[in-house]
């Protein structure tokens, strides 16, 4: 899931400076007014500060959070839309069959991070994508073309995990 | 419709069929019908009936006399009072017994007239009162048209007795159906041989003079079953209610008063009856309406307080409380809301959302959810982000626009405390406890996330639903804590704006979580109470007086007891420098300034009250308070002694808050360079170097009120002459300082000399710390 050059956009934004800070394994995106703010509060008592994005696990790869979406829907280079009927199974955790593809966009490559939208352009989650545009064209309806990776049916499903 | 009267057709004469056929109303009354009667007029029908019934009632009373002699009424009366009493008797008799001693009165004694009657005048045997003879005549005529009309064959010979039948029996009845003239029909009688027909008189004066008749006749006539009850107990209420409807309610009351004499009865001898339900439900509602009426409808010898009791019984076993509760809601609410608050805690409120305005706004997602299958409505004119929720056909808690953050599912009350709160945007916001975050997303949603937002909670699980809800709803300027409320000004303080919505017993949302019906008693209130007071001190602590624009609290529960919400903002108005101002909601009840023992400060009205059965929302109580200086008062305010003394003791115990840093540093190097300036005199020149260095210091002039006063004393200055100098006063400081400065001025101007002396010398230890502090700057 790359947003390229965008992640200075997300740095340097026009109401601040923002920054990124590692607390109990997890990422925190926030500005530095918080930033500061948030020092006052001793690190066991502190549980989360602005936006969390992701998390080191414990062999240390970082997996996204979909709490990140908003943040990144809007820098995404590669977009996949998806349509209604397919939206609740999305939600549920389900890969996307080609039969729900809506549209995808153009030069989509092979396992590239995307972010799913709906027919109404809201933003459902993340996923990769299983084919590049041109094969997606080609296969068969009953073939997966994006995996789930994350959805905002997990604030209800795993509220657990998001702290 | 009936016959018409026809003179010129000739009767059929003979064994047949026809001639046992109903003749018509004309040849039927002449039979009745006297000279006398129809007088040198030639009357109409309705006359004639009406000549008729007269005819007959005039028979009737020798046979009633005959029958019941105990009723006679003396001598002297027996003449004008007989018509009536004749009338009565039919009614009383007709109340009594549906059926036999009625119709054997009747000349024309017919099984099916019985049943007919007995149909109609079933209902109507129960009243009192007795119609004027010209509606008497009206109906007659419907209800012969009627008896005709329904009537088979088979009954047709005796239709001719039951129009005759009906004339006595059924007209009293169905007059009763017909018209309420207060009782007045057995006046009409005698009226109407005075009067054509009753009319001159107007109903209530008709009703009075039957009311006298009746207590006259009242002796006599008690020894009738039902006649005694309606007259022993309620007299009055037989005098105003004579139309059938009332009649009804007045056997009910009278089965009621006799219910409620047997309520005394169970206590006594075996405790509580064990009613069904349904029983018990209208002796509480039958209690009630004794109660708000006690001085008619008490029994002798009973005082209030059985009453009470029995009822508070009652409500304890029908709505499953525990007597502690019902008893603070007897003394919450009028006895008429009681019933109400009580049904309205049985349901719940309707389900409620408040839309996200940081990623759509109501009427799109209003529009998406519609589009959903959702019955929705806006909540209110006093909200432009709420929707009521009536039924939907999809799981409001996980529609796709949920998902995304568009909505939050709140309930109607908690929208208030924000509302009263109103952040302004870039301010330091904290929520003492924040679970699950409704309250804090709709906090950030209102400072369209600047700003910063510390939303914290005791406890660590709920925890996770605030963080989850924070980053659904797209909020970014929170940070997320687990600190016990009371723990807060030493972890952070010096905030614009703090929202405390208190732990507590919950009885406003009893609708939601019914154990607390019985759970709740005297200890769980007060430890309630208890730990409400100490947040609420560490809240107001929290704040800082001199943010630019804020320095308010909001204090709310979802409770309604006078011990957790009131009772706890009073013990912070006595404590602290905070005063109440006006939550700007403009709806809801106004918070009690007096209640039971309690009596708090006037400004409690501005607090508010909100209940699930007037407001449709859970019960609530929401109070806004103003910070106006961060001293601590260590004595009672206003004790002007102490605090002239005791500046130095402020000072010292100030010294560890951070926040107050500033002024604390401040003042301290004032009293430094106080001790080290003993030697100097007060003149202006001085006290300008003073503060010249203290500015220069760039530390900002923090000082309000009384505080200023206690500076400029030591300086040896006036106050208003220390403003004029200052820098960086701000208005409201100023404006607090001239009030407060006429009060201090006197005692300067007395005392100017003495404090410096007195109060130069400062402990060794306190002058090397400052000492140290100055030096580190």
């Amino acid at each position: 899931m790359s947003i390229g050059e965008n992640i200075k956009l997300l740095v340097d934004r026009p109401d601040g400076v923002y920054c990124f800070r590692l607390h109990h394994d997890r990422v925190y995106y926030m500005s530095e007014k918080i930033l500061k703010l948030a020092t006052n509060f001793s690190r066991d008592k502190l549980m989360s500060v602005g936006t969390c994005f992701g998390k080191f696990t414990k062999t240390k790869k970082f997996r996204l959070h979909i709490t990140a979406l908003d943040f990144l829907a809007p820098y995404a280079k590669f977009k996949v839309w998806v349509k209604p009927g397919t939206e609740q199974s999305f939600l549920y955790g389900n890969h996307v069959l080609k039969s729900g593809l809506g549209r995808i966009t153009e030069n989509t490559m092979q396992y590239q991070g995307v972010v799913v939208y709906s027919m109404a352009d809201v933003p459902l989650g993340f996923g990769v994508a299983a084919k590049s545009t041109q094969e997606c064209r080609r296969v068969d309806p009953m073939s997966i073309v994006v995996f789930h990776q994350a959805d905002v049916g997990e604030f209800i499903r795993n509220e657990e995990t998001l702290t | 419709m009936g016959r018409k009267l026809d003179p010129s057709k000739k009767l059929k004469k003979g064994p047949g069929k026809k001639t046992r056929k109903q003749q018509g109303a004309e040849t039927e009354l002449a039979k009745f019908i006297t000279d006398e009667d129809t007088g040198s007029k030639r009357l109409s029908s309705r006359a004639r009936k009406r000549a008729a019934k007269r005819i007959q009632s005039l028979k009737k009373p020798k046979d009633v006399a005959e029958e019941k002699p105990k009723k006679g009424f003396t001598d002297e009366n027996s003449k004008w009072l007989k018509p009536s009493k004749r009338k009565r008797k039919i009614d009383e008799q007709e109340s009594e017994d549906d059926s036999d001693e009625h119709w054997e009165e009747e000349d024309d004694d017919e099984e099916e007239e019985e049943k007919v009657v007995e149909k109609k005048g079933g209902k109507d045997q129960q009243k009192k009162g007795v119609k004027g003879v010209k509606k008497e005549a009206d109906d007659e005529d419907d209800d012969d048209g009627d008896d005709d009309d329904d009537e088979d064959d088979d009954d047709g010979d005796d239709d001719d007795d039951e129009g005759d039948d009906d004339d006595d029996g059924d007209d009293d009845d169905d007059d009763d159906d017909m018209v309420d003239d207060y009782g007045v029909q057995d006046d009409s009688d005698e009226a109407a041989e005075d009067d054509s027909d009753g009319e001159d008189l107007l109903p209530i004066e008709r009703a009075a003079k039957k009311e006298k008749k009746q207590k006259k006749s009242k002796a006599p006539d008690s020894d009738e079953d039902d006649d005694d009850e309606e007259d022993e107990d309620d007299d009055e209420e037989e005098e105003e209610q004579e139309s059938d409807a009332d009649m009804d309610e007045e056997d009910e009351l009278k089965t009621n008063i006799d219910e409620e004499d047997k309520f005394r009865l169970p206590k006594p001898e075996e405790g509580l009856l064990p009613l069904d339900l349904k029983a018990i439900y209208q002796r509480i509602k039958d209690n009630i309406d004794l109660l708000c009426n006690f001085s008619t409808k008490r029994e002798e010898g009973k005082d209030r307080a059985d009453y009470i009791s029995l009822l508070k019984k009652d409500l304890c076993t029908y709505y499953s409380y525990n007597e502690f509760l019902i008893e603070k809601f007897m003394d919450l609410f009028p006895l008429s809301e009681l019933v109400d608050f009580l049904e309205a805690n049985e349901i719940h409120r309707p389900v409620t959302i408040r839309t996200n305005t940081l990623k759509t706004r109501r009427r799109d997602l209003a529009q998406a959810l519609i589009n959903r299958g959702v019955n929705l409505d806006p909540l209110g004119k006093w909200s432009k982000v709420g929707l009521v929720i009536y039924d939907s056909s999809v799981p409001i808690g996980a529609t796709p626009e949920y998902l995304a953050g568009h909505y939050m599912l709140q309930g109607a009350s908690s929208f208030l405390p924000v509302m009263a709160l109103s952040p302004q945007e870039g301010e330091l916001v904290l929520d003492m406890s924040s679970a699950p975050g409704g309250k804090t997303t709709y906090i950030a949603q209102l400072m369209r996330n600047t700003g910063v937002i510390v939303a914290n909670d005791a406890n660590a699980e709920r925890l996770k639903s605030v963080v989850g809800n924070i980053h659904r709803l797209g909020v970014t300027n929170t940070v997320v804590c687990n600190y016990d409320g009371r723990e807060f000004p030493k972890v952070m303080g010096g905030f614009d704006r703090v929202l405390l919505d208190a732990p507590c017993s919950g009885t406003g949302v009893i609708a939601k979580d019914p154990a607390v019906k019985t759970s709740k008693d005297e200890v769980d209130i007060n430890r309630c109470a208890h730990l409400q007071k100490e947040l609420i001190l560490s809240a107001i602590d929290s704040v800082n007086a001199d943010s630019p624009s804020g320095g308010y609290l909001v204090y709310c529960t979802c409770s309604i007891t006078v011990e957790e919400n009131e009772w706890v903002v009073d013990y912070a108005l006595k404590k602290r420098n905070v005063k109440l101002v006006p939550t700007g909601l403009d709806f809801g009840k106004e918070g009690f300034t007096n209640f039971k023992k309690f009596r708090f400060h006037p400004t409690l009205r501005l607090t508010r009250r909100f209940y699930s059965h007037s407001h449709n929302m859970d019960g609530f109580f929401v109070a806004k308070l103003k910070k106006f200086s961060n001293i601590i008062p260590t004595a009672p305010p206003g004790n002007e002694d102490e605090k002239a003394e005791a500046p130095e003791t402020t000072a010292a115990t100030e010294a560890p808050e951070e926040k107050r840093s500033n002024s604390d540093k401040t003042k301290k190097t004032v009293l430094n360079k106080a001790g080290g300036l003993k030697q100097e005199n007060k003149a202006n020149g001085t006290a300008v170097t003073k503060k010249a260095i203290i500015n220069s210091q760039g530390k900002k002039e923090l000082h309000t009120g009384p505080k200023k006063a206690k500076v400029a004393k030591m300086d040896g200055e006036t106050v208003k002459g220390t403003e004029a100098k200052k820098a960086t006063d701000d208005g409201k400081a100023s404006k607090a300082d001239t009030k407060e400065g006429s009060r201090f001025e006197k005692k300067q101007a007395t005392k100017r000399k003495t404090p410096m002396k007195a109060k130069n010398r400062m402990g060794k230890n306190k002058f090397n710390k400052l000492k140290h502090m100055l030096q580190k700057q």
